[in-house]
């Protein structure tokens, strides 16, 4: 039987990653098809809800990707989520979650090549890992 | 510990004669032993009712987000002031609107402790200077305070408060060689799947009461993000999966906030260990941030700030 394969939620701002991913599709570079793509305005938008309600649905691993330090199209919005990611990222491993379902890279809008080779890396992380089993919500208690 | 009563009720009586303030908070005598209840003094023939002992455990700063624009005077220990300081800097209460009463804090009792060493009802506790003396119909049991001090308090490092605009008592010597983050770091070292046994059956023991959300002085949302409908964030039910994200959210909004006062595990009626995960928390916002809470009234807090050169080891960004 074939091993099942892993899906993987991306988290991707407009202005950097989601035009990174966007590049690397025309460019026609392969990357795992395991990734799903959620467009968000910026890596700031990200509350730690989301990453956890889609741990509870059954998602693998979750990646968020923001634009570099310097380039936010906000400004600052990606100073204030890289403080929000560092406290949620070591909440999650202290409580034993396994560090590799939650990743956060930066990509920008010119690193398609980059951003095929991050999700090469989240995937392969998370294959590692194998099916989600903590956090899943199931029937029942 | 008289002479400390004795003068919070003058200065009290003294506030509301004054007309300086509206109302008092601070402890009357409890319905149960074992513990004081905070109280609401509105006229100065009540300022009797006031008490202090080391069973004065609340962190009153809780009901201070609800005094609207009152004055209102508050008793403070060293962690209730923090707590007011995080309130002001998140712009919850005014200073004008506050007159802090400081009371250097020994640290409070841990109730529970003793009410599990002994067997049957305790009928009499009488408190002498570090003893607790409890009698019961077929036992008397004398009981060191140091010993049994909460376990927030055992780790606190400012029991003196942080701002005051009236001290009582003297200034008590902080205990600076404490290790505060000992217990994280040992947790820290079990194994991935450890952790998650334990985090999962402390979660487990969880009936969603929210008792630990009303006693925080910090949690002061209108509207709590479990209490959501739309979008509805987590289910309502006791399903483990929604009992982990609740209590690893509630931590996670405390980043940079809280004061480690222990309110929450105090008011846990299933004596959930709620302190490992705030207490990660602040030992994270250290870490990253290098920022206490509660402990300057300029400072804004650590999530609503940044800094250009903020640790960013765990984020892969191509370097």
């Amino acid at each position: 039987m074939r091993e099942k394969e892993p899906k993987i939620l991306a988290f991707l701002c407009n202005w950097c990653s989601y035009a990174g991913a966007d590049l690397a599709g025309v460019s026609r570079i392969q990357y795992p098809p395991n990734v799903r793509v959620i467009r968000v305005p910026c890596s700031s938008r990200i509350n730690p809800l989301f990453i956890l309600k889609a741990l509870q649905q059954g998602i693998d691993g979750v990646l968020v990707a923001g634009c570099h330090p310097g380039d936010c199209h906000y400004i600052s919005g990606n100073y204030v989520a890289r403080r929000k990611f560092a406290i949620i990222k070591s909440l999650l491993e202290y409580i034993g979650v396994e560090e590799d379902r939650v990743q956060f890279a930066w990509v920008s809008a010119a690193e398609g090549a980059r951003f095929a080779q991050v999700i090469k890396k989240v995937t392969e992380k998370v294959r590692r890992l194998g099916p989600i089993e903590k956090l899943v919500k199931t029937r029942g208690i | 510990m008289q002479e400390v009563q004795r003068k919070i009720r003058e200065k009290a009586r003294n506030l509301l004669l004054a007309g300086s303030v509206d109302f008092v908070i601070g402890f009357e005598e409890g319905a149960l032993l074992l513990r004081a209840s905070p109280v609401f003094i509105h006229k100065e023939d009540d300022v009797e009712k006031l008490i202090w002992d080391s069973f004065c455990e609340n962190n009153l700063a809780a009901y201070l987000t609800k005094i609207g624009n009152k004055r209102v005077a508050v008793v403070a220990k060293g962690c209730d002031s923090r707590s007011i300081v995080a309130l002001i800097v998140e712009g919850q209460i005014k200073r004008e609107q506050i007159v802090v009463i400081g009371i250097p804090c020994q640290g409070m009792i841990d109730r529970r402790r003793i009410e599990k060493e002994v067997e049957g009802e305790i009928l009499e506790v009488k408190e002498k200077s570090d003893e607790i003396l409890v009698k019961g119909d077929s036992f008397e049991k004398v009981f060191k305070k140091e010993d049994y001090l909460h376990p927030s308090c055992r780790t606190c490092k400012h029991h003196n408060p942080v701002i005051s605009d009236i001290l009582i008592g003297k200034e008590v010597k902080e205990r600076a060689q404490v290790d505060e983050y000992a217990e994280v770091d040992e947790y820290e070292k079990k194994s991935v799947d450890e952790r998650w046994d334990y985090f999962n059956k402390e979660v487990n023991k969880c009936i969603r009461c929210y008792a630990c959300r009303q006693a925080c002085p910090m949690c002061y949302c209108e509207e709590c993000f479990v209490d959501n409908s739309y979008p509805r964030w987590i289910g309502k039910e006791l399903n483990s999966s929604d009992l982990a994200v609740w209590h690893i959210i509630r931590a996670y909004h405390q980043a940079g906030r809280c004061v480690d006062c222990g309110n929450c595990e105090r008011a846990c009626p299933m004596e959930i260990n709620l302190r490992f995960l705030t207490k990660k928390i602040n030992k994270e916002v250290k870490n990253y941030f290098n920022f206490e809470t509660g402990l300057d009234i300029t400072v804004p807090p650590p999530l609503a700030t940044f800094d250009v050169k903020d640790k960013q080891d765990f984020i892969d960004s191509g370097e």
